[in-house]
């Protein structure tokens, strides 16, 4: 699968409120595609719809082809699962469709083979309600994988994880990208870490995709003082990629 | 990059053997109130006088045995089993469906319409010009206005999307309706037709006749294969409406068929019986503890634990009141209160 996926959105609102111009997108066979902007820029709003959860009609297309809504994956902000059920049946409701009442012996390789890729074998057995916020998102994270979708969307995927786990994350979505070919798209707020492991980003703003283009020419000062009212300090990376340093305009340094 | 110890089909195989195991035995602990239930009552027949009109048929010479065991007692029984499932069953949906471990069958004001349906029959019988037997007025009216209800909640709640604070809203809108409807009708009613309306509302399995067996039994037959296809589609739903909708699932047509299917099961279970509460929200708390959160076990689950509280409560009845069995539905709203609070102090996530 090499050919790009076509997002056609007419606009967008939030109850009554309109939050998002029409737009297209289009993302390309495993390409990295980080979505920010500041609070109620339409990031989930985006998201929600890409994935055929609103109202708004939206087309996908791949190669062409119209994409069904169960081909999405896609990982809401709002998380916390209450039930009991196992970190490895949770996995397994990944392919909801695949499952009847036997359950086939190779799925449940294929999930635990996963868990322990992910470094999530020791939890296979526990259940969902008694993990942390952290463990309960990557377990979700792993189960959007275990789908194998033809685009995945994720809204704040690192909200609840801490440093190490927010870069294996991030990695983990890039090596998925292109080892499948389907396309991530991802809601950040973490500026540095959306600039890090994007090859594009696009930047939600004033109610349209006010920017779209590599990290590098996206996140310029003057954007970013003037969505986020932040004075920011851009340094570089070992790898040349942008990171952003906020700071309050009062307490900004100088020179 | 550290091994399992036991690989994880192997511990997925023995847990479903646990987990089956557990619902076998609580099978065999139903069959073994089952017969309990017929041998109890107070006619003092002894067992092997039950064992022979048994084998002799409901044309047995011996008339008095045939009688109180292919007339009284075993459709009691049969009676008490399909209740007990239905409710269980209808209990686990609506506390899926709902989010809610609290939720029952009657959460959506079932029973407060079945109630109504029944008080109208009892009172007004005769005035209805409807082509039944008089005994088969009341469970006819108690149904028709269960499903009125239903139609009633669905038609409120799909105004604003069916979410499930909707419906229970509009289940606890519809309840106070139905509740207010019957207080006024037993305000009104005679001391005869009064005592008539509360022994309706006590839920008894002694009401139980084959007709009725069949009609419920019938409706269980008939909601169980609409179940087995969405037994995944459930078990997602526990995850929460976000995760499951973003798995692809069409939440809101999941909903509206567990709805109806929960609707139908209890109108089948309470129109014969009258109201029995506590065993729609208590069964499927025994069932997830015996077998978890997969709705591939924990529906039979649900409803082989509903019969067994409710048998259990048909014989706990005739022991204690020898002379005339106190009504099911007394026992299980005695013995499901600490049963109730057991779930509540014990409950963890959702």
């Amino acid at each position: 699968m090499n050919a790009a996926i076509e997002i056609t959105l007419p606009a967008l609102h939030r109850g009554r409120a309109r939050v998002l111009a029409p737009c297209r997108l289009h993302l390309a066979a495993g390409e990295v595609v980080t979505l920010i902007g500041p609070n109620g820029a339409g990031k989930s709003t985006l998201l929600q719809a890409i994935a055929g959860l609103s109202p708004e009609p939206v087309r996908l297309t791949l190669g062409g082809r119209a994409v069904a809504r169960g081909e999405v994956g896609f990982l809401p902000q709002a998380f916390a699962v209450r039930a009991a059920l196992s970190v490895l049946d949770c996995v397994l409701l990944g392919r909801r469709e695949a499952l009847g009442m036997r359950v086939p012996p190779l799925l449940i390789a294929e999930a635990e083979a996963l868990l322990h890729r992910l470094g999530l074998s020791e939890l296979a057995d526990r259940a969902m309600h008694d993990l942390s916020g952290g463990q309960q998102q990557r377990v979700l994270i792993a189960q959007r994988l275990f789908r194998r979708p033809k685009l995945l969307l994720l809204d704040e995927p690192t909200s609840a994880l801490d440093l190490h786990h927010q870069l294996e994350a991030m990695a983990l979505l890039r090596a998925h990208a292109a080892a499948t070919c389907a396309p991530v798209l991802a809601a950040l707020h973490d500026l540095s870490l959306a600039a890090r492991y994007a090859d594009r980003v696009l930047v939600l703003a004033e109610g349209r995709i006010e920017a779209d283009g590599p990290p590098e020419a996206v996140l310029t000062p003057d954007r970013l003082s003037r969505h986020w009212r932040i004075a920011p300090e851009i340094l570089r990376a070992r790898d040349d990629k942008p990171v952003i340093v906020p700071h309050l305009p009062a307490c900004a340094p100088s020179g | 990059m550290t091994a399992l110890p036991v690989p994880a089909l192997d511990r997925w195989r023995a847990r479903a053997a646990r987990q089956g195991a557990a619902v076998l035995i609580a099978a065999l602990v139903l069959a073994a109130f089952a017969l309990l239930d017929l041998m109890t009552g107070p006619s003092g027949m002894t067992p092997g006088a039950l064992w022979h009109a048994a084998l002799a048929g409901p044309e047995g010479a011996d008339r008095a045995a045939a009688t109180i065991f292919w007339q009284i007692r075993l459709p009691q029984l049969c009676m008490g089993l399909i209740v007990g499932a239905s409710l269980g069953l209808a209990g686990l949906l609506m506390q899926t469906i709902l989010a809610n471990p609290l939720a029952s069958p009657f959460t959506l004001g079932f029973s407060a319409a079945a109630g109504f349906g029944a008080a109208l029959a009892i009172m007004g019988g005769t005035l209805i010009p409807l082509p039944l037997p008089g005994w088969l007025l009341t469970p006819a009216l108690a149904f028709a206005a269960t499903l009125a209800a239903t139609a009633l909640v669905w038609l409120v709640a799909r105004a604003r999307g069916t979410a499930p604070e909707t419906l229970v809203l509009a289940g606890i809108a519809v309840m106070f309706f139905f509740q207010s409807a019957q207080s006024l009708m037993q305000f009104m009613a005679s001391p005869e037709v009064l005592a008539q309306i509360v022994f309706w509302l006590f839920g008894s399995l002694l009401k139980a006749n084959w007709v009725a067996v069949t009609v419920s039994g019938t409706i269980l037959l008939v909601c169980l294969p609409l179940l087995v296809r969405d037994l995944w589609a459930l078990t997602s739903l526990r995850l929460g409406e976000a995760h499951a909708a973003s798995l692809g699932l069409d939440v809101a047509a999941l909903r509206r068929r567990a709805f109806l299917i929960t609707a139908l099961l209890t109108a089948g279970a309470v129109s014969f019986t009258g109201t029995i509460g506590f065993v729609g929200l208590i069964a499927p708390h025994v069932a997830r503890a015996l077998v978890g959160e997969d709705h591939r076990l924990g529906l039979p689950a649900a409803a082989i634990a509903g019969a067994l509280i409710l048998i259990a409560a048909s014989v706990t009845g005739k022991v204690l009141s020898q002379g005339a069995a106190i009504p099911v539905g007394i026992v299980t709203a005695v013995a499901g209160v600490p049963m109730l609070l057991a779930v509540i102090l014990t409950k963890k996530g959702g």
